[in-house]
């Protein structure tokens, strides 16, 4: 046995050293982003990052039951907040995202990207292993995932509800529900796309426009994807250095604090920069994935997998749309985006899957617990 | 499935976490592929394209201001400037970018104190810019007013305050139609041209006279200032910076001091004066006045000023000595003298002046009712006999004198650096049938022997014809210095005649003639010349009866114009003179022609003792032509005031006809008045001139 306290080898190290490495790095760019000011960006995203990993910390010590058994509770809460929201929501940039709790602006939408994972884990883990092939293991999963993404899509968030979907969809893939279902569907939703294209509100279409010819609206509404290609390209190899970005700093990059935070930051370290941070979040993937993997318990690897992904979501959409490969729909960067909702998210998201893995640990070597 | 057999379940059981760890790899996969997908999208966009995005970047960053060249000088044959350029703090506005036009004119104008017609001006200017072209404020500010605007800019969108130059014509109006003025460009010419200098505000290019003909050679190249900004246009720093060019200076024929001598010495009448370098051509001075101030013209006109101007009956806004047609009266006498000569009639034939000679039903009058006697060609000239003249021109027939009227450069068109020139008319029977279908008839001749008819010279083309009268070749009005041009040919006139013709000019100023006026004191220089006298009416039989009105009892553009060419000194010409007064009617003699063209010679050989005179006369006229100019503006302004208050009518019709001058960007051609001009229809009148 090690001379090191069998507490110490249990926490998480590794993981959270991976996390520290990207928040720190994101609030270096959030410093120079302010113009090499710790305000309003940097210290604000240093302190939430270290209440958030206390939060998660926490979370990893709680039963895996807990979860479980508070998976469709939280769900059914979430739901009724998305209509509240609807209903009595507050009017922000045309679009109704929040509820005002008088102390904070609640976003509801942010909390059910990783409740869907748990609710739609949580049904499988519960169906009998046999149904899985039956009619019964797919209406219901679909009306868990129906509920919140059109709900979210009338707010509208294209980009929420989009994730939503996928998550729940993972968890249904990881299931084990019959492969043809998913190349079946993915069949249909080629052909209804540019069906589904006609009812999206004006400035969604104009934005998937957009990103189709950047170049044939610069100064409009293409003007964020052309600006964030120009800081990413101006860049280089190696950047233009710390402090010495242009294009964020004269206030060319639109939201360079927020959702073009990746421009930002690749704008000043380059490819560089660039390359280690996308490593970074494949590393933290990888660690999700494996965990998923080592877990025999059903909810826990559906959720594990899950939330992964969704983790992966966030990230790929982001820098796809950042790079011009996918329309602007308002998706941050985990970890290096200026604000709280997100990073509550993706904390929450991580916690858990810190319980999963503790919990692994806890069942494979038993003696130790005694 | 209602109750399945726990032996299938835990082989399902098996596989499904089978099927689990198979799909997760899938996934892993799948991200794994996204995140390689993403590198390569990272790498391709910073290396592939890394230049392309450089560029964009640095475009983005780094903004390029024009610094306007500063205009090469004119100046004149002994290298004094005629216009040139002076350091001068202005604020412009540039339409696009204005936020509040109301509020920011009212700010500006509270800050810098500006005249209400100077507001109205700049209001007009917005409503009718094209965006991108810069309304003038204000220039020529101090530094106080400059640092009042800099500060406030946070407030201001779109004032734009600069240190930059202006053009400066020290000699002021006296100069104004020679150098014409200059100004921002048009919306119509930055269509045309494209040229972002052309937009750059406090550039200005020539608009009228020389400022324009010569505006390429004048016009630099511009500097240029890089500078940081972010997108909001807010600069950062300053990058670096290259000064401008200066375009090239022109070197003129001008003579500064005669220029403006010969504009002051006008006094208060509407008239021109024209003074050529008689062994070349060269043009010493070109005067006509009253004139605009190119100062205040090349700083964005106000509507009052313009109206002033375009309302003044002494048309200040044409250019006399070019676009000023008028008959030429007595003064062709000499030319047709000479044309007499070369026809072979001898100096001492004599005609007999009984006061009047009646040709075909109509009875030609001289000037000189009792009639001069028996005249010969020294004494008709000196006199300005018109019987003398109404007999031998019938004699030789029409042809021959506009044979002769054509080499002394009368309907000439010379090829002269400005925009426009209007060139007259000689008859010959030849013409007459062009224009009007009508056969030459005796009178026209005798009309046009006398410079009445259809017969119009311009101010320099009679400058022209007594210079080539003085030296006998026909030379060429310039106005470079240094031009290189073939030598002139010759009139065709032998010295031996010419000789006779200068010795009868001399007769008329100084041997007792019509020109005593022009005598100059300067001793040992005479002068030769010729007055005239152009009618711009009819005098009906009924009034000769009754005895033809003085000019001093006729409306001001009833008036007869006075007019007087001549060169000095009379034996050894070495500069030549023309003079005209519009509507002088010889009713001052110390601003007559004969004087004023006197005076303007004798600046040429006594400078000093010229200007003692002219500056006691002007104690008489007012001040200088700027100091009544600016006493004219504020009567001026002072009485559209009190239109305005207290008759709305008047105020509505000056309002519109305000509108419509500052609509034009050049000075309107003279229509109304080139009719009065108009020579009475021959035939039915008499005409009458000494």
């Amino acid at each position: 046995m090690s001379i090191i306290p069998q507490p110490l080898t249990q926490f998480p190290w590794r993981v959270l050293g991976l996390l520290l490495a990207i928040a720190m790095f994101g609030t270096l760019v959030l410093y120079s982003a302010a113009g090499g000011s710790i305000f309003p960006w940097a210290t604000n995203q240093a302190v939430r990052f270290c209440v958030f990993s206390a939060m998660a910390l926490v979370l990893s010590r709680i039963p895996l039951e807990i979860f479980a058994r508070f998976a469709f509770p939280a769900y059914a809460g979430v739901l009724i907040a998305l209509f509240l929201v609807e209903l009595i929501g507050g009017v922000a940039g045309g679009s109704q995202r929040w509820i005002n709790l008088g102390f904070m602006q609640l976003q509801p939408s942010e909390f059910m990207k990783p409740i869907i994972v748990l609710a739609v884990a949580r049904f499988y883990a519960r169906l009998p292993v046999g149904e899985i092939r039956s009619w019964n293991a797919i209406w219901p999963a679909l009306v868990l995932i129906g509920l919140p993404w059109a709900l979210v899509l009338v707010q509208p968030d294209l980009g929420t509800a989009t994730m939503i979907l996928a998550g729940g969809v993972t968890v249904m893939f990881l299931a084990g529900l019959p492969l043809r279902l998913f190349i079946g569907s993915g069949l249909t939703l080629a052909c209804i796309v540019p069906v589904a294209f006609s009812f999206l509100h004006d400035y969604q279409q104009k934005r998937v426009l957009i990103f189709m010819d950047p170049e044939s609206d610069p100064l409009g509404a293409g003007y964020h994807i052309s600006q964030s290609k120009i800081a990413i390209g101006s860049g280089g190899i190696w950047g233009k250095g710390f402090l010495q970005g242009s294009q964020s700093h004269l206030d060319y990059l639109p939201e360079g604090h927020t959702d073009f935070v990746f421009a930002t930051m690749a704008e000043e370290w380059g490819m560089a920069g660039g390359l280690l941070l996308i490593g970074a979040f494949m590393l933290l993937f990888r660690w999700g994935l494996r965990v998923a993997m080592r877990t025999s318990d059903r909810f826990a690897r559906l959720v594990a997998a899950g939330l992964t992904t969704t983790i992966f979501f966030y990230v790929a959409i982001n820098l796809m749309m950042v790079m011009g490969l996918a329309p602007v729909v308002g998706i941050p960067l985990p970890f290096m985006s200026y604000g709280g909702s997100s990073m509550l998210t993706v904390m929450l998201c991580v916690g858990i899957i810190m319980a999963i893995d503790r919990s692994n640990s806890r069942a494979s070597n038993p003696g130790n617990w005694g | 499935m209602k109750f399945p057999s726990p032996k299938r379940q835990i082989i399902t059981e098996a596989a499904q976490s089978f099927t689990f760890t198979r799909r997760t790899m899938v996934l892993g996969a799948i991200q794994g592929g996204i995140g390689a997908l993403l590198a390569a999208r990272m790498a391709w966009i910073s290396i592939a394209e890394n230049e392309k995005y450089t560029l964009l970047s640095e475009s983005n960053r780094v903004n390029l201001t024009l610094i306007p060249p500063r205009r090469g000088w004119i100046i004149d044959r002994n290298g004094r400037p005629l216009a040139n350029n002076r350091t001068d703090f202005r604020v412009d506005l540039i339409p696009q970018r204005v936020v509040d036009a109301d509020a920011t004119v009212k700010h500006l104008a509270q800050l810098l104190s500006l005249e209400s017609d100077e507001v109205d001006r700049i209001r007009e200017e917005l409503d009718k810019s094209a965006g991108f072209r810069p309304v003038q404020v204000a220039d020529k500010l101090t530094y106080d007013q400059y640092a009042a605007v800099s500060v406030r800019l946070p407030d201001l969108p779109g004032v734009a305050p600069s240190q930059g130059f202006s053009r400066h014509y020290p000699a002021g109006s006296t100069v104004g139609h020679l150098l014409g003025y200059v100004g921002a460009a048009t919306a119509e010419e930055y269509k045309e041209r494209k040229n972002p200098l052309l937009i750059t505000p406090g550039f200005k290019v020539g608009k009228d006279g020389l400022e324009r003909a010569f505006d390429e050679h004048l016009t630099g190249k511009p500097g240029a200032k890089r500078v940081e900004v972010t997108a909001r246009g807010k600069i950062v720093r300053e990058l670096t910076t290259r000064p401008d060019t200066p375009g090239h200076s022109i070197k003129l024929t001008i003579d500064a001091g005669l220029q403006e001598y010969a504009g002051r010495r006008l006094a208060t009448q509407s008239g021109s004066v024209v003074v050529i370098d008689c062994t070349n051509g060269d043009v010493l001075a070109m005067a006509s006045m009253p004139s605009f101030d190119p100062n205040s013209f090349s700083d964005g006109i106000s509507q009052l000023e313009w109206a002033m101007l375009s309302q003044d009956d002494h048309v200040p806004l044409r250019n006399k000595t070019l676009q000023g047609l008028y008959p030429p009266g007595s003064t062709v006498k000499p030319m047709v003298a000479l044309a007499l000569l070369e026809a072979g009639i001898g100096p001492q034939e004599t005609v007999g002046c009984a006061g009047a000679l009646r040709v075909g039903n109509t009875l030609f009058h001289c000037h000189k009712r009792r009639g001069h006697g028996a005249v010969n060609m020294r004494t008709a000239i000196a006199q300005s006999c018109d019987i003398y003249f109404y007999q031998m021109a019938q004699r030789i027939g029409m042809d021959r004198i506009a044979a002769m009227a054509r080499r002394c450069g009368m309907g000439q068109r010379f090829d002269l650096p400005f925009p426009s020139q209007s060139y007259g008319t000689v008859p010959d029977p030849a013409w007459k049938l062009k224009k009007y279908d009508q056969k030459w008839q005796v009178y026209d001749t005798v009309n046009a022997t006398i410079g009445q008819g259809y017969m119009l010279i311009n101010p320099l083309q009679m400058a022209v014809m007594a210079a080539r009268l003085a030296t006998g070749k026909q030379l060429m009005p310039n106005f470079l210095h240094g031009a290189k041009r073939p030598s002139p040919s010759s009139v065709g006139a032998s010295e031996e005649h010419l000789v006779i013709i200068r010795d009868a000019m001399s007769a008329v100023v100084n041997g007792g003639g019509t020109g005593g006026a022009a005598r100059m004191a300067i001793p040992d220089v005479l002068i030769a010349g010729k007055t005239g006298t152009a009618q711009v009416r009819r005098i009906t039989m009924a009034e000769r009866a009754g005895g033809v009105r003085r000019d001093a009892s006729l409306a001001f553009k009833l008036r007869d114009h006075a007019l007087f060419q001549g060169f000095a000194p009379f034996d050894n010409p070495r500069y030549a003179v023309g003079c005209i007064i519009e509507h002088g009617g010889h009713m001052i003699r110390n601003e007559d022609a004969p004087m004023i063209a006197s005076d303007t010679l004798s600046y040429l050989f006594d400078p000093k003792k010229a200007m003692e005179k002219l500056e006691t006369l002007e104690k008489g006229w007012g001040g200088t032509p700027t100091e009544r100019q600016a006493r004219q503006m504020g009567a001026f302004r002072l009485a559209r005031a009190i239109e305005k208050g207290e008759v709305p009518p008047p105020a509505a019709d000056n309002a519109s006809n305000a509108a419509e001058a500052g609509n034009s960007a050049t000075p309107p051609p003279p229509a109304a008045d080139e009719a009065g001009d108009v020579p009475p229809p021959p035939g039915s009148n008499v005409a009458d001139a000494p």
